[in-house]
């Protein structure tokens, strides 16, 4: 069946549905996700949205802009962050207006609270002497995704979006380097619906489902980048994966920046805060990649506490903010701990471990969510991204904490805007008459098969070993094994088989397609951290242990190629007035 | 430890009448949520075992079922919590049609909560470059009820909405209080007029099933019963 519309949008978290809001009525706009929209992975994010409202202290965009440069490890495309930090302040007063519900400081304004890595110059007068930490994330409680993902969504309802929910996109309609529409299935009845649209726009979000520990929802498989990169066109800076410092032991369950940010302190199994010697002024508000190496090199050097199964954690103390701090900032967060551990963080502290957590990389775009066509900056028609399937840039080798909200609504908005300026000059292309062919038969090939592999232990396998051999530290023979590994899933995924025959919301075939889609980002990401030779951001390598700027000031782009290795290309990182320089907290 | 695990199945492409299947699951431990001895069931013993699941931490609000009776979250659920002596019954989310499995069709949930205007309604424009003051205090008023996670699990085992399917349910009427009481909001009087009809708040009979049910400890009841007081405030 086929199905017209001026705009797609796939997925419906926080970019998606900030971009659906911007498409004027006089639009025809369709919102596609294989979740109903408020089961979106965006409702998770916990401590925070920042933007330099100076509603607690002094702070300046440009403060924002160098602590974003800054984490980033000076990947990121300093264009484009001065973008989303100077925009920042808009889109919170924008998200206010919509109706989100925010914590409020003493005269009625937003709150403000500290978190990792975001600072200010001690002396205003010397800009790039001494930092100390600057409340900058607004906040609702501990549930700030949750109201923003629950504003986004009513605002959707009352501009009457029209949405496709459980419906799963399998292939982007791609000719002569224009994106034509998508080809979906709607998971209830296995129907194949073909998507006719001027501009289609990806937001569906990560893949830390590659990892055993994640922080992710079981949605996060990665399909909106896979789509691209299955479709020809290239992945970038897929080796820079976040794992963050505080995931629930065994669970990796979030533990939100925020409980850091209220005070929080992590120990190591003498009681020591080892924080103070990997970043003596700023501890344990270190940016993400750095604490979560940290905490990896207590276990390794034997100061990590062994838990029941095999496994090793290290501590956050919340115990010294007292009950009244932790029920009112923290009810969430401290809620995980007594459900799923047993622990009462009031009177004891809470076992965690680095989670894999957040995406850098993914399809990459220029400020108006423009999807590249290649390193040289020509852009697909009609293709946008939006989120954390894209890579504008903004995070480079390590994303701030609350710049992924941030990055939702400024890069949703643009994309919504990039799209409605095209909309007024474009119109619909011709389908090729076997557009849908290929789904039919992928889905056909799945159904009929009696291969005799599972989808889940091929899952399984592929999670424990990028966990081991492409986590928080790599190495060259890791990546290597890494790769071959790679190399054998994908010769089982031919032979595996979909037990489930039914048409009726079959999970078992949405199982095996999300599998593919996971092979594929792991291809991108293993492919991209063997050839990288530094360490930068999340991508620690052992055997490279310094950062390059000689030869790696530059984003990896990833070609997929039929049955081959990946072919990789580069392009150069767009620095503006922030020069690198080595980077100590 | 080995648990006994008894499920309601129905696909319509196969069955013409639901049924309930065993399963004896194998070296799970306490710790474990329901939702992984579903996982392992679904990745272990049958793939064709079908529900929703997403978060697997209690924010997404996907795999809303009945466990023993009660409706639950299967990710917010350790089997230390549960007597696994006996054989644990879990079955989709009651009055709701089923698609599959436990897979529940929710459209009749969602069109409720639509009918009660769950934006923010104004007249009055915002200041251009600033936020709307509201006091802290003020803010917090709304967090109880803006923590709801629609998953149905209160609105399905409200007795009021067994007996009557047009009743607008603990869910959408808990999203009208976060609206009401607002400061910000405008649109108070429209939605008290939807609550104030034989559909709406009336049919509240203070049961509690609501605040059993939900799994983010909500006291949905209270809210109700302010809502209750202020349609009548409004009459005299």
């Amino acid at each position: 069946m086929i199905k017209k519309f001026d705009v797609v949008i796939v997925g419906a978290g926080g970019a998606g549905l900030r971009a659906a809001v911007e498409i004027p009525d006089e639009y025809s706009c369709a919102v596609i996700s294989k979740v109903f929209p408020t089961r979106s992975h965006t409702g998770t994010a916990q401590g925070g949205v920042c933007a330099a409202l100076s509603n607690m202290e002094d702070d300046s965009w440009e403060n924002h802009a160098f602590d974003t440069v800054k984490g980033s490890d000076y990947l990121g495309d300093q264009d484009s962050i001065e973008v989303m930090c100077k925009d920042a302040i808009r889109a919170i007063m924008e998200l206010e207006h919509m109706g989100m519900p925010f914590s409020r400081n003493e005269d009625g304004k937003i709150a403000q609270r500290q978190f990792g890595g975001h600072t200010k110059p001690a002396d205003m007068n010397d800009p790039y002497g001494k930092r100390v930490s600057v409340k900058r994330a607004c906040y609702s409680a501990d549930r700030t995704g949750h109201v923003m993902l629950q504003t986004l969504y009513e605002n959707s309802i009352k501009n009457q979006v029209t949405f496709f929910s459980e419906y799963f996109v399998t292939e982007l309609l791609m000719e002569d380097g224009v994106c034509k529409g998508v080809v979906a299935f709607d998971i209830a009845t296995s129907e194949l619906h073909i998507f006719q649209a001027k501009a289609v726009l990806i937001a569906t979000g990560g893949y830390g489902r590659v990892f055993r520990i994640t922080s992710n929802s079981h949605a996060g498989t990665g399909d909106g980048m896979a789509l691209v990169y299955k479709a020809g066109l290239p992945l970038e800076d897929m080796e820079f994966f976040q794992f963050h410092p505080t995931g629930l032991w065994k669970l990796g369950i979030l533990v939100s920046e925020a409980a850091r940010g209220e005070g929080g302190i992590l120990k190591n199994k003498d009681g020591e805060r080892f924080m103070i010697r990997y970043a003596p002024t700023v501890m344990d508000l270190a940016p993400r990649d750095m604490v979560s190496r940290a905490i990896i090199t207590e276990i390794r050097e034997g100061r990590g506490i062994r838990g029941s199964d095999g496994t090793d954690y290290v501590l956050l103390d919340l115990t010294h903010l007292g009950k009244e701090v932790i029920d009112d900032k923290l009810p969430e967060i401290t809620g995980f701990a007594r459900t799923y551990l047993g622990v009462e963080p009031t009177t004891d502290p809470i076992p965690i471990q680095p989670t894999a957590h957040y995406a850098m990389g993914g399809i990459p775009t220029n400020v108006n969510c423009e999807v590249l066509l290649n390193e040289d900056g020509d852009i697909v028609r009609g293709l946008y991204a939006a989120g954390e399937c894209a890579c504008v840039s903004v995070h480079g080798g390590n994303r701030l904490g609350t710049n992924s909200l941030l990055d939702l609504v400024v890069f949703g908005r643009r994309g919504g805007k990039a799209i409605h300026e095209f909309l007024k000059t474009a119109s619909f292309g011709e389908l090729n008459e076997h557009a849908g062919r290929d789904t039919n038969e992928t889905i056909k090939n799945l159904m009929d098969s009696n291969g005799n592999e599972k989808i889940s232990n091929i899952r399984t396998e592929l999670q424990n070993s990028m966990m081991e051999d492409c986590g928080v530290f790599r190495t060259d023979e890791g990546l290597r094994k890494m790769i071959s590994k790679l190399k054998e899933l994908r010769e089982r995924y031919k032979n595996i088989a979909v037990q489930d025959k039914s048409r009726v919301f079959n999970t078992d075939l949405v199982e095996a397609l999300e599998l593919e889609n996971l092979l594929l980002t792991a291809e991108a990401t293993v492919y991209g951290a063997y050839a990288r030779h530094e360490s930068r951001g999340a991508h620690t390598r052992e055997d490279f242990p310094v950062r390059d700027d000689q030869n790696w000031m530059k984003h990896t782009f990833a070609f997929r190629k039929e049955e081959q290795d990946p072919e990789l290309k580069f392009k150069p990182v767009v620095v503006t007035r922030y020069q690198p320089m080595e980077r100590k907290y | 430890m080995d648990i006994q695990v008894k499920i309601l199945r129905y696909d319509p492409d196969k069955n013409s009448e639901p049924y309930y299947q065993d399963f004896n699951v194998k070296g799970v431990s306490e710790d474990w949520r329901l939702l992984d001895v579903l996982h392992e069931i679904k990745w272990n013993y049958d793939s064709s075992l079908t529900f929703r699941r997403s978060c697997a931490h209690g924010i997404c609000g996907s795999d809303g079922m009945k466990v023993n009776g009660r409706n639950r979250l299967a990710c917010a659920l350790l089997l230390k919590y549960i007597n696994t002596k006996k054989p644990i019954v879990i079955e989709p989310l009651p009055f709701l049609p089923i698609i599959k499995d436990l897979v529940v069709d929710m459209s009749s949930f969602f069109n409720k909560y639509e009918v009660i205007k769950p934006y923010l309604i104004t007249n009055t424009p915002p200041p251009p470059d600033s936020e709307r003051l509201q006091s802290n205090e003020d803010a917090e008023k709304l967090f109880e009820s803006a923590k709801c996670i629609l998953c149905a699990c209160c609105t399905t085992s409200c007795p009021s909405t067994w007996t009557n399917e047009n009743y607008l349910g603990p869910a959408a009427m808990l999203k009208a209080y976060r609206f009401i009481n607002d400061t910000r909001d405008e649109g108070a009087d429209e939605r008290l007029d939807i609550l104030d009809t034989p559909d709406g708040i009336w049919r509240c009979h203070t049961i509690f099933n609501c605040i059993e049910a939900c799994p983010k400890e909500i006291n949905i009841t209270w809210h109700l019963s302010q809502l209750k007081k202020r349609i009548s405030s409004r009459e005299m």
